[in-house]
């Protein structure tokens, strides 16, 4: 076990040493210079001393190398460099922005989980019911829809048709609203099909079988279903986090929302390279850790699965 | 009966199918207007004979933007799975027939792709890269031929040891004709259907990243960046926005419908 736990760790390891390295080369790859981005939107004169200087300053001619370890080292230690656009130092940035993105995010999480877990048990369990059909259209529609365009007709019809919300969304629980409907209405669609299939695999079981023969009441054995299934859900649940990361990048992008994915975005328009990478480590990092706790999770709950 | 039921199901939705990428390649014969004509006169026309979409800010007529921009989303979204999928098999049946150190390498690598969130990386590749189709296609193509490659990697892997195989090895035929004659035929089936299933995905990426303003450049017509312009004036002009939404909306469903219809008629 601690055998196997170690091992994680270093696969783990390695594959963010990995991530970082491509996100630097990738930079590193990169169109458009920033010194010379930076010195014209300040309004400097660009000669070629001047621009010189400035690559001597940001540290831009040591070799690709030494700027990679350098910069690794630095985000090791939670320093992510200054940022282009304001000489400013990113973590700071980076950390306010993930907080307001955690709210988001948890927040869509949460309430499209509770509502597929619901579906997806009274679909699975009345199979080809009237219930069932209806969940499955509204799923599969729901899956469908690219959520962009669930927050611009969100916007259209309650912000503007019947002013419930403000468009510009402020801190509050009010400017919340709509951030998190627009991202968990998706989710929530993927969430009751895959549930749905899950829940239906449990019934199929001949434990099951077998308490129905034996007259065991109906919550009795829903109970158990579910507990059976946790561990799948629990993994369903993690491989869905890397695509909640990219819709919020689009709807805080929309709401105006001052998480992480609206600071990156506003990054890539000013070319500011140390945002971009920080934000693309972290969020790899989190995705990575959540997938490695989800399976340890799995096998926690459903000691059958390996880990 | 199952099977029967499934089998018209492919049938009507393929027709639908055909009928959106037939009218979006013809754009031409049914729309009139030229959709980058700007007309002063005609900024924000409310829907009508000449203009049966309204038009937009510039005066664009929406209807003949919605079926150009058809075109670009629904093109490069068939090019990017085709890529994808021409290039995941190639790599997975390699690996799987030869197996070894290729093997390994090349599934190590395809397990730290796939240990990214796609979306997120496919923004910052965008990003990096400058706006453009390709770099948006790039982006999502780094991800995106993994599923590929380990699905016709794993069907090598139980073909190999078929007995008609083994007799083909025998009989001298070489290694290409092999993979080409027996072994790419009876995997394209799975295969072919995780790409369809990968057409509502990959529409739903690239318009993402189109709407971010990472997709195509401006003049052109595209539905994500239309909707994220048009989204401006919602107010004064909803059709701008309403056309190309309900026509991502439609052509995603059918497909991902198409892609749910070939996999319950595989399983029934």
């Amino acid at each position: 076990m601690i055998k196997k736990l170690i091992k994680r760790i270093a696969g783990l390891i390695f594959i963010l040493v990995i991530l970082s390295f491509l996100v630097f080369l990738l930079m590193y790859l990169a169109p458009g210079d920033p010194a010379e981005k930076r010195l014209t939107s300040q309004g400097v004169a660009v000669t070629k001393q001047v621009l010189d200087a400035e690559r001597e300053r940001l540290g831009l001619l040591k070799p690709f190398l030494v700027r990679y370890a350098e910069w690794l080292f630095g985000v090791v230690r939670g320093d992510f460099g200054v940022s282009f656009k304001d000489d400013m130092p990113v973590a700071p940035k980076l950390l306010q922005g993930l907080k307001n993105t955690s709210i988001l995010a948890l927040s869509s999480l949460i309430i499209s989980i509770v509502i597929s877990f619901t579906l997806g048990i009274v679909s699975a369990e009345k199979k080809n019911g009237i219930a069932d059909h209806i969940i499955r259209v509204f799923s599969f529609v729901s899956n469908s829809l690219p959520n962009f365009l669930i927050a611009v007709l969100l916007m259209y019809f309650l912000c503007i048709r019947l002013s419930l919300f403000p468009v510009i969304a402020k801190g509050d629980f009010q400017g919340l609203f709509m951030p998190v409907i627009s991202l968990a209405i998706p989710m929530t669609g993927r969430f009751v099909r895959q549930m749905r299939a899950e829940f239906m695999a449990q019934l199929s079981e001949d434990y099951v079988t077998g308490m129905r023969g034996r007259g065991v009441k109906r919550r009795f054995i829903l109970f158990n279903v579910i507990r059976n299934s946790l561990g799948h859900i629990f993994t369903i649940v993690a491989l869905q986090i890397g695509t909640l990361m990219g819709g919020s990048v689009v709807i805080e992008s929309i709401f105006r929302w001052p998480g992480i994915g609206k600071l990156v975005m506003d990054s890539i328009t000013a070319r500011d390279y140390p945002v971009i990478m920080g934000f693309v480590v972290i969020m790899g990092t989190i995705y990575v850790l959540i997938n490695q706790l989800s399976d340890v999770l799995c096998h926690k709950l459903d000691p059958r699965t390996r880990l | 009966m199952k099977k029967r039921i499934a089998k018209i199901k492919i049938i009507f939705v393929s027709i639908l199918a055909l009928l959106l990428i037939f009218v979006t390649c013809f754009a031409g014969l049914f729309a009139h207007n030229d959709p980058y004509a700007t007309n002063a006169l005609a900024i924000r026309t409310a829907p009508c004979l000449q203009y049966p979409f309204g038009t937009d800010n510039l005066g664009r007529c929406v209807f003949a933007r919605v079926l150009y921009g058809g075109r670009t989303t629904i093109a490069a979204t068939f090019l990017l799975v085709f890529i994808s999928f021409v290039i995941g098999t190639v790599v997975g049946m390699i690996a799987g027939y030869f197996g070894g150190l290729a093997d390994r390498l090349l599934m190590r690598f395809a397990d730290i792709t796939l240990a990214f969130p796609q979306m997120v990386v496919a923004i910052a590749v965008a990003g990096i890269l400058g706006t453009g189709m390709t770099g948006a296609m790039i982006s999502l193509g780094i991800t995106m031929w993994v599923s590929f490659a380990r699905l016709s990697r794993s069907h090598t892997l139980s073909l190999k040891n078929e007995g008609y195989i083994q007799t083909a090895f025998f009989a001298g035929k070489s290694d290409l004709y092999i993979i080409m004659i027996h072994i790419f035929p009876n995997l394209l089936a799975p295969v072919f259907t995780n790409a369809l299933t990968q057409i509502g995905t990959t529409m739903i990426g690239l318009s993402g990243l189109s709407f971010l303003g990472l997709g195509v450049i401006p003049p052109k017509a595209e539905w994500g960046s239309m909707i994220s312009e048009a989204r401006a004036y919602i107010q004064i002009a909803p059709w701008a926005v309403f056309y190309p939404a309900l026509a991502t909306i439609v052509t995603i469903i059918v497909f991902n419908y198409l892609g749910d219809a070939v996999m319950d008629y595989r399983e029934a």
